[in-house]
Parts: C-alpha cells; structure tokens; sequence
C-alpha cells in the first residue's frame, strides 16, 4: 500500500498532539511593558495622603534610581508585599507609590495598618500614569535611574525572593 | 426572625474593597459629544482588550481599568488624534495582547500564510485528479 495514504491522518495526529501539549501549559497571562528602556511620561499627581509630598515627573528624574510602586489601599496582595517594601527600604532603596483609584482615608487607614516606606505618594484617580507606562494592574514596582528612564518592571508583589533582585536592579540603574 | 434580619443585612451589604470607592473617570461611561468622534471612539474600544478581564473589549466590560482606559480613549479622541494613533500608543505600551484587530507580524504570518498554502494545495491535487483527465 502507499505509504502516502497515511499522510493525512499522520498530519491529523500531529494537529492534535500540538493542541494537546498546548492545552496542558500554564496560561501566561501577564502583559509586560513595553515601556522599559523608555523615559517616564510626563505627569504631575496631587498626594494621596498628608503626610507624603504628591509625585512629578521631575522628582523622579534628578539624582539617583528609585523604585515606582504602583499600588492601592483595596489591593490585597499590596498588603503581602508590604514587609518586602520595608526591607528595601530599610536596605536603601527610595520609594515612590502611586495609589490608583484610591481614597486619601483609605490610604492613610492602610499606610497606618501596614506601614508606610513611602517617600511620596501621588494620587492617580484615572489611571493615567499607570496606563502611560504600560502597567496592567496593581501592585507592580517599576526601577526608574536617576534620569527618568525606565530600566525594570516587577509584576505582581513583591517577595522576600524578589528584594535583592531588586536591590541589583537598583544598582545596575546606578544607585 | 434572626433569620430574616440577616437577610435584609446582607441586602444592604457593601462589597468590601471592591476595586476601591473612587468613582469613574469622568468619559468612563459618558458618551463624546459629537457624535462622530463617539462613534469612531466606540469602533475603537469594541477592538480593544480588558487588561484586568482578558477575554472582553473595554466596551463590554465594567472593570474600573476599562473604564479608565475608556476615559483616555474618548479624551484622546476628543483632543483630535486618530483612533490609529490611539491603539498605536496603546500597542506600545502593552504589546499585540491590547489589541483585537488582527496584525501581520514576526509572530503572526504564518496564521495569513497558511490557509493560501491549503488552497494551493488543495487546488494542485485537484487539478492533478481532474484536470489532466479531461485534457
């Protein structure tokens, strides 16, 4: 018999083995920036609580790296990481938050339950700044160097394993 | 009766840390007032995808996210950019995943290639079976 009869049905298997592979991977549905090794957008953010300075693009742009939080008082995961932003500060790193949709009460209910490492905190009521450098939810941590450039996106919140790449992070950015 | 009074608790209960209690963004769910500026806007986020939802436009969805993102969509237009330009920045920021129109691209073509190749063959076997016969 003609081998070539079976060429149909061995193309079928090979369909099928495909999307049965595909069918049994991990969906990855995490969206990187496209952002990174681009400079920050412009912006200005009132504060989302008394106590901390709002944020500017030009805060962001003299001096040393910083690490940009994007975060909220009604995230639950933002409440995990926050032993994690304590140590990096406690380590050196400065750190900038961004509150999205928040409430300056809820902001300053959490900040007081969960500690505040924050140098400045400015309020995004529209999520500009957080569509603007391309962050899909909350938390993330992007590493901003001393001229405004985005050099690093950490998605999700931040674990103990994460600090120290992040500290190198830092220094790579110059710190 | 203690039944009851947790019934009309739990009528009246607030979704605890729903998304925060901020309100929409001011163009989340207000319309553009030219109409053809509405209209290109709508077209426009009916091709665009949830980041929070995954699998629903920002039209559909009532996702804070997609409301903000709505909000830029609409201020954009309304500022006289074109709806391109819009899903450009957009793309930049968050890749092909944004995006529901189709593109061709490093990772796409073999998706528009394909069918043409089927065809092909399809037509070659074809051809072979009943062309020559008849000639």
């Amino acid at each position: 018999m003609n081998w070539r009869v079976w060429l149909p049905l061995m193309l079928f298997a090979l369909f099928l083995g495909v999307a049965a592979y595909q069918l049994t991977q991990p969906k990855d549905d995490v969206v990187a920036s496209g952002m990174i090794g681009q400079e920050l957008p412009y912006f200005e953010l009132p504060p989302a609580h008394s106590e901390n300075p709002g944020v500017t693009t030009a805060d962001l742009r003299h001096g040393k790296p910083r690490l940009l939080n994007i975060w909220a008082s009604w995230c639950l995961p933002c409440i995990a990481e926050a032993p994690q932003l304590e140590a990096l500060k406690e380590q050196g790193a400065e750190i900038v938050g961004i509150a999205i949709r928040d409430d300056p009460e809820d902001v300053a209910q959490f900040l007081a339950r969960h500690g505040n490492p924050y140098s400045r905190i400015g309020r995004d009521d529209l999520s500009e700044v957080q569509l603007g450098i391309g962050s899909s939810g909350v938390p993330e941590t992007f590493v901003i160097d001393g001229n405004g450039v985005i050099t690093y996106q950490h998605i999700g919140d931040i674990r103990a394993d994460d600090v120290p790449v992040l500290l190198e992070k830092l220094r790579e950015a110059g710190a | 009766m203690r039944l009851l009074a947790a019934f009309l608790m739990a009528l009246v209960a607030a979704p605890v840390l729903a998304q925060g209690s901020a309100p929409p963004a001011p163009y989340a769910y207000r319309q553009l007032d030219d109409p053809a500026q509405e209209a290109a806007a709508q077209e426009l986020m009916e091709t665009l995808r949830c980041l929070k939802c995954q699998s629903q436009s920002i039209a559909d969805s009532d996702a804070p996210m997609a409301g903000d993102m709505r909000h830029q969509v609409r201020i954009r237009i309304a500022a006289g950019e074109q709806p391109e330009e819009v899903r450009a920045w957009l793309m930049q920021r968050y890749g092909d995943y944004v995006s529901y129109a189709p593109v061709v691209s490093a990772r796409t073509w073999p998706l528009f290639v394909l069918p043409i190749v089927f065809l092909l063959a399809i037509a070659a076997v074809l051809w072979r079976r009943f062309g020559k016969g008849r000639a």
